[in-house]
């Protein structure tokens, strides 16, 4: 079990200043290899702070971190761990650094000193897979968000990580934009078996992972598949978080008396519940 | 009541003349009544901002005209900025144009910038921070340590310190977490209760729109494809969902149930009235059997 | 509007002169510079024009794009043809006598001269603008610079920092008018008043302006670590410049014209 686990956190504790409460606090966690976790919790619940861990970008003041046997803190691991372990941030503006995409898409390899032909294959390779190969020779501030953040994915993934964190990476774009960023990161994680930690706040996008994590207080408070994690719908609502309104509804007509299954969170399911129910 | 929003033949082309000339809004005549709570819905480049441009004269209208509380906005350009008091308008990410060293201030920027007298002022920060929920210990707040959702907060208060008869919000959700959005929304639903101000609100939540306004406006390749109650609206679903939009995910369900062939109304957009219709459903089939 | 500016902008296409090394185009482009100040002479700047009006219609640009790009410089050309026009004597008698203003035919003939020659520069910069992404343009400058690292100057540095800066006008030029807008929402007067008023109504425009752009560097600092990002040390390039015949045949071309017009200076009489 325990070699099989990508990431690992063991009792991680971390502060922004000495005299500030702890951001993330004793947090035990893994992460497994191919998986689709979705971390969820309210603002300052310390999910970023947690998944700026993952790369080494943060370190923790306690605990350990691991990402494939590697602890974080050693330095001369420091960039297999950001070669592993890709991010993607939540304004496609802000990370993007060259003039054009391809260019863009490119910049981690640069960086890592890959020889310019194997460049070319790479970047062409993972603008494939993000969808946004036919901008290639297009400014970054022509496209539109969805577009800049799978930009974003295609520099990250040239890279050829086994995990892609994303750091509410569609909470600044339009259902459109989210709908086809959320479809490139399944294909990644489907078909090609790159793990995905997505950070939201969309309980939709949530409810196609594997697993969810549930963040408050620097603490993981609930953990599960999303049936299991969706169905304490008064525990999530004193977190101050949300559930699919499929999911309220099902809890909702229980409460009613009717015979509605706990564990519906899709449309789908829901429907057929109520089918069954009216007929 | 009347129109506090009319437009005529509202028309805006950007780069008229030019080869890549695009028409963002093409010939809209409609109009807002006073004292609605309007959602305005529809997909990126639907025309949907440059129309909220034109409520607060960000843009001079191609050709048209709009009327805010029967009068002719460009009849005067030099006049635009009484109908910018008018009609206020929040932008996307509004907590961007926070500037001042604290919060007070920021907030009286523009009821100062209306020229009211000292006392006025102060009390218009006051009511604007009460409706916002902004305490007196974070009014002596920079505004840059506060946080995203204070902020934003911080930010739709100095609009409506301006006491508009009409508050724009382009997407005042964007962003927040559930809980900050649901704050965010309810006090404006609030504030428009006790004020009577007259509400527009963007946005790509179907579930917000649903559960906020009264009206919704649904835009599509620069035209006004909708207007009608959020009920009537949304019983249009298949319509919606046609123009890439969304409809809320009860809707959704709802259609699903029609399409296999169940009895149910197609106009259910909201959980409570979903519980109710199905309930009423149950009741009925129940006597049936009886 | 401010989005309107064309200087320094890049249109894409793929003719002989979009395809030459950015270096050379750089190397040209100083040479045609030179060329303007020494062979300014009537015939001369008539054959650089010339020769630029035939690079730019073998590049696929649109000669009115000169024009656009001339707007922002207008008042200084206006300036300098008045200047030479007013202030030049010469031997022979004034053409025009008015007052103290006294127009000689040198006068005429200078101003004349100089307006052409700003045009040209402008022009022909410009060329090199439109022809050349902005980032092959900071890649040829840094290797063309590259001799000086071995002096210890931080030539990566400076490429990435220009770099980025292009890649951030655009974003920034977009959120300067997006904040005016939420200003003038809040009643802001950007266009009206004494100067002074002017500059205060600026303040609600570029605090907001610089804390973004501190927001956005900060992000961007995170995300090119995420991405490994360590300096120019043990960087390899995607696009690698190589100097082919082609590039070669451009420049003998180029220089043999440079040379033919400056000869024009021994027919001519130079300024």
């Amino acid at each position: 079990m325990e070699d099989k686990a990508k990431i690992q956190a063991k009792e991680i504790r971390f502060r922004y200043m000495q005299d500030m409460p702890p951001a993330v606090d004793g947090v035990n966690m893994q992460i497994k290899k191919g998986e689709f976790v979705a971390v969820l919790g309210a603002n300052g619940c310390g999910k970023s702070t947690l998944s700026k861990h993952f790369n080494a970008i943060l370190l923790p003041e306690s605990g350990t971190v691991t990402v494939e046997g590697m602890d974080t803190q050693q330095e001369e691991h420091l960039y297999d761990i950001r070669q592993k372990v890709g991010m993607v941030f939540q304004n496609p503006d802000n990370q993007i650094v060259a003039t054009v995409v391809e260019e863009d898409v490119a910049f981690a390899l640069e960086n890592l000193g890959v020889p310019p032909t194997e460049i070319r294959t790479r970047i062409d390779e993972a603008m494939e897979m993000a969808g946004i190969f036919k901008h290639k020779h297009k400014a970054p501030h022509k496209l539109s968000g969805g577009q800049k953040q799978r930009v974003a994915i295609a520099g990250v993934i040239a890279m050829r990580p086994d995990c892609l964190i994303l750091d509410e990476a569609t909470a600044m774009l339009d259902p459109i934009g989210r709908e086809k960023v959320m479809k490139t990161i399944r294909r990644l994680n489907k078909e090609f078996g790159i793990t995905v930690v997505s950070i939201t706040h969309y309980m939709e996008e949530a409810a196609q992972a594997d697993r969810i994590l549930v963040m408050n207080k620097g603490k993981v408070v609930l953990e599960g598949t999303p049936k299991e994690v969706f169905s304490q719908v008064d525990l999530l609502h004193s977190l101050r978080l949300d559930v699919p309104q499929a999911t309220e509804l099902a809890q909702q007509l229980r409460k009613a008396g009717l015979d509605m299954p706990e564990d519906c969170i899709t449309e789908e399911e829901c429907a057929q519940a109520l089918a069954k129910l009216l007929a | 009541m009347g129109a506090i929003i009319r437009a005529e033949h509202l028309t805006q082309i950007y780069g008229q003349g030019m080869p890549d000339a695009s028409t963002a809004i093409d010939d809209l005549s409609f109009e807002i009544e006073e004292g609605d709570f309007v959602g305005l819905i529809g997909s990126t480049g639907s025309g949907k901002s440059t129309l909220i441009n034109h409520f607060n004269g960000i843009l001079k209208p191609t050709s048209g005209k709009l009327y805010i509380d029967g009068q002719d906005m460009w009849a005067d350009p030099k006049q635009i900025r009484k109908f910018r008091f008018l009609v206020g308008l929040v932008f996307q990410y509004p907590e961007y144009q926070l500037f001042e060293e604290t919060v007070e201030k920021d907030i009286a920027y523009g009821p100062i910038n209306m020229g009211l007298s000292e006392q006025e002022i102060r009390e218009r920060v006051k009511q604007a921070a009460e409706l916002c929920e902004i305490d007196a210990e974070m009014l002596k707040k920079s505004p840059f340590d506060l946080s995203g959702g204070q902020k934003r907060r911080v930010a739709i208060a100095g609009v409506i310190a301006m006491r508009p008869r009409v508050l724009v919000l382009d997407e005042p959700a964007a962003g927040l977490d559930p809980e900050g959005r649901d704050n965010i929304l309810s006090q404006i639903k609030a504030y428009h209760k006790e004020t009577g101000t007259t509400v527009v609100l963007v946005s790509h939540s179907m579930e917000d729109i649903a559960k906020y306004a009264d009206k919704v406006i649904v835009m599509n390749q620069s035209k006004i494809k909708m207007y009608d109650t959020t009920e009537k609206v949304f019983a249009r679903a298949e319509e919606l969902l046609q123009m890439g939009l969304s409809v809320p995910q009860v809707t959704k369900i709802f259609l699903k149930l029609r399409e296999m062939g169940i009895n149910v109304p197609a106009n259910v957009y909201t959980i409570p009235y979903a519980v109710k219709t199905i309930l009423a459903h149950q009741a009925e089939k129940k006597g049936e059997i009886v | 509007m401010i989005r309107d500016i064309t200087i320094g902008q890049h249109f894409p296409g793929n003719s002989l002169v979009h395809r030459l090394d950015p270096r050379m185009k750089i190397i040209l482009t100083i040479g045609y510079i030179v060329l303007l100040f020494l062979a300014a002479n009537p015939a001369g700047l008539l054959l650089s024009g010339l020769l630029l009006v035939i690079l730019y219609r073998s590049s696929n640009i649109p000669l009115k794009l000169i024009g656009k790009s001339l707007k922002p410089i207008f008042p200084i050309i206006v300036f300098t043809v008045v200047l030479n026009l007013f202030f030049v004597t010469g031997q022979s008698q004034p053409l025009v006598e008015f007052g103290f203003i006294k127009i000689y035919s040198e006068g005429i003939r200078y101003a004349i001269l100089m307006g052409a020659r700003i045009v040209l520069l402008i022009a022909g910069t410009s060329l090199l603008t439109y022809t050349t992404s902005p980032i092959s343009l900071t890649d040829a400058i840094e290797r063309l610079l590259s001799p000086l690292a071995k002096l210890h100057c931080s030539v990566h540095e400076l490429a990435m920092v220009m770099t980025i800066a292009l890649r951030f006008i655009p974003t920034l030029i977009e959120e300067t008018d997006k904040i005016m807008n939420a200003q003038k929402a809040r009643g802001a007067q950007l266009d009206s008043g004494t100067l002074q008023q002017r500059m205060k109504a600026m303040v609600p425009i570029l605090i907001p302006l610089f804390v973004s752009a501190f927001r956005r560097a900060d992000e961007l600092a995170m995300a090119m670590e995420c991405r490994c990002y360590r300096g120019g040390e043990g960087r390899t390039r995607l696009k690698q410049l190589r100097l082919t015949s082609k590039d070669w045949i451009c420049f003998v071309v180029c220089v043999a014209a440079f040379a033919a017009i400056w000869l024009t200076n021994f027919a001519f009489q130079s300024l």
